[in-house]
């Protein structure tokens, strides 16, 4: 077993990025994401790599903007508030086909909101968040081992696809500390023909723009990106199933809330429910095919979230609103207890008896 | 036969899409010649801005980055220092740069980055039809300020080169004019001495070039440069308002 070292979630995202080969780092404070831009202040320079503190968030994600243009692994973390104010530069990442890895250690909203952990933006995230036709690959980790690997995951994907990777954490993943292993590497990498690099005299400028001002040209560059999502949507679910094989009743939950749910899941168990657990990874492409299957043999669903139900509305339509899918969450920077998720496996358990 | 004028080898043999008598024909073939004369082009990196030159990239042969709207300095803080050996500039209109992106002009420039960037200041909004611009001047008829621009409800215009003099991080900064030939010879001096700085790595070099819109004001061409010399030089006076490598040779 590799070496294991005890780390917040924030700091394993940032020198897993390191681990990937991503050299340039933009960001601006703002809490509960902090401590991958402390990380980078510290580590950067050590190896030659640029961490930039940026005026602004907006700057920030054009100068990630900027860097990925040239071809090169790069990212940017915010919390809510700061993904919004990206939220334009992501649109002009998908609309230039440019590979980046964004952070959001999510926060209670909307507005200023508070500072606690929340599930909020999943809308935000998933359906793209900024103004267009576009997708994000959405990723979810449950744990600060997972920080790490799916931040790998993420370089290599949006590099594969050309578009950008979304870590989806909230402040109790970024902030909390476990053991985990930093034995990462990534081993993908891809061409980029279309990179500005200078041309060296030795071929056609490259040019990289998301402005085609011919309604046809438009239509056919979106058509085109569609054509890779469905690849994605194809090749790259990632779930986790726990204690599904007879469960008749299945939880479905994504980072920390996925861990209390487990916890109430467990208890039900004892106490004779036939309950389990759908994890997604990946928020989008998310787990449609699961969860249909899943539909089959259910009698009912449990949405566990950290906001007013967000996920839901996706869980419904994965499984084609053939059972009932019943909300449990908390919000503001609340976090349900594995007792509030225990009660209400217990009521849908009854109800649906 | 001696060859004694060509179209720089920077410039594609595209069409321009300007208005007939606009003087971005003019300033876009100064930096054509500048990248030239300095042999740059394989390692020149270009961003474009949104407004009227938003396609500059399809006039340059060098690779070109399209930006957001006032982004174009943060794009280009990315590309610079993504492989600081190429050469990096941002091409950007008033609104642009002076209006919404002014702090991502105002950090550039704070953290000295080594970029040159060519502001183009015609004083209106072009592309979106001519309304008023951070550089309209007081009284000046646009779209958004039909009744002339009233300072007492929308405020003064922002003087680029006088506000980044006061920025310590600002490398070298000159206000010029492509009205005649004479100014425009010193233009293209101007610029050549922008992406010198750049190449002796001296930082934030900054060019601001008053222009025309002859359209958008509502005047031919040739009144168009008239109006600029009468109007927009008193407001705007040409000249060097920071040269951090004059400083360093007169200690």
């Amino acid at each position: 077993m590799s070496d294991m070292v005890l780390m917040k979630g924030n700091e394993a995202i940032a020198e897993a990025a390191i681990k990937a080969g991503c050299r340039h780092y933009f960001g601006y404070p703002i809490t509960p994401q902090t401590e991958v831009a402390a990380y980078m202040a510290k580590r950067m320079p050590k190896i030659g790599g640029t961490f930039l503190q940026a005026e602004s968030k907006v700057a920030a994600i054009n100068m990630v903007i900027g860097v990925a243009s040239t071809g090169k692994r790069v990212m940017t973390s915010s919390s809510s508030p700061g993904i919004s104010l990206k939220s334009e530069g992501i649109s002009y990442l998908a609309g230039c086909d440019l590979p980046a890895l964004i952070v959001n250690v999510q926060r209670g909203g909307p507005g200023l909101g508070g500072i606690q952990p929340s599930q909020s933006d999943y809308w935000q995230a998933v359906k793209g968040g900024s103004h267009g036709d576009f997708r994000n690959i959405v990723l979810a980790p449950a744990s600060v081992q997972e920080m790490a690997s799916l931040t790998v995951k993420g370089f290599e994907l949006a590099d594969k696809y050309r578009m950008v990777s979304m870590i989806l954490a909230d402040g109790t993943m970024g902030q909390m500390m476990e053991p985990v292993s930093l034995d990462l590497e990534s081993t993908y990498t891809a061409e980029k023909p279309w990179a500005v690099t200078g041309t060296k005299g030795g071929r056609q400028h490259n040019i990289v723009n998301s402005l085609f001002l011919q309604p046809e040209e438009l239509e056919k560059k979106v058509f085109e990106r569609y054509e890779r999502y469905a690849l994605v949507e194809k090749n790259e679910v990632m779930y986790e199933e726990y204690l599904m094989d007879d469960a008749e009743i299945s939880v479905v939950a994504f980072g920390i809330t996925s861990r209390v749910a487990k916890n109430a899941i467990n208890v039900a168990r004892e106490k004779g429910m036939k309950v389990g657990l759908i994890r997604p990874i990946t928020l989008w492409p998310f787990p449609k095919d699961v969860l249909l299957k899943a539909a089959d043999k259910c009698k009912a669903f449990i949405s566990v979230e950290m906001n007013m139900g967000q996920m839901i509305e996706d869980v419904e339509l994965a499984i084609k609103c053939r059972k009932p899918v019943y909300l449990c969450s908390r919000t503001g920077g609340m976090i349900p207890s594995p007792e509030e998720v225990l009660a209400k496996i217990e009521e849908v358990n009854e109800k649906e008896a | 036969m001696a060859v004694v004028f060509q179209k720089p080898k920077s410039l594609t043999d595209a069409v321009l899409h300007y208005c007939p008598g606009c003087t971005h024909g003019i300033i876009h073939r100064l930096v054509a010649e500048v990248i030239d004369e300095l042999g740059i082009e394989g390692k020149t990196i270009g961003v474009a801005p949104v407004g009227c030159s938003v396609m500059a990239y399809n006039y340059f042969t060098v690779d070109f980055v399209q930006a957001a709207h006032g982004r174009a300095p943060a794009v280009a803080t990315g590309v610079k220092r993504s492989d600081p050996e190429n050469i990096v500039f941002t091409y950007q209109g008033d609104g642009d740069l002076a209006a919404i992106g002014t702090a991502e002009t105002v950090h550039a420039a704070a953290r000295r980055e080594n970029i040159t960037v060519i502001f183009v200041n015609n004083a209106i909004y072009g592309m979106t039809g001519g309304q008023m611009a951070p550089t309209t001047l007081p009284g000046q008829v646009t779209q958004t300020s039909p009744y002339g621009r009233d300072t007492a409800s929308v405020g003064f215009p922002v003087k680029v080169c006088e506000m980044l003099q006061n920025v310590d991080g600002a490398a070298y900064l000159e206000r010029v004019a492509v009205n005649n030939v004479k100014n425009i010879r010193n233009a293209k001096k101007a610029i050549k001495k922008a992406f010198q700085n750049q190449i002796d790595g001296k930082g934030f070099s900054l060019v601001e070039v008053l222009s025309t819109c002859p359209t958008n004001w509502g005047m031919s061409p040739e009144k168009a440069l008239t109006w600029l010399e009468d109007n927009m030089i008193p407001y705007y006076p040409l000249g060097v308002y920071k040269d951090i490598t004059a400083e360093e040779e007169a200690e």
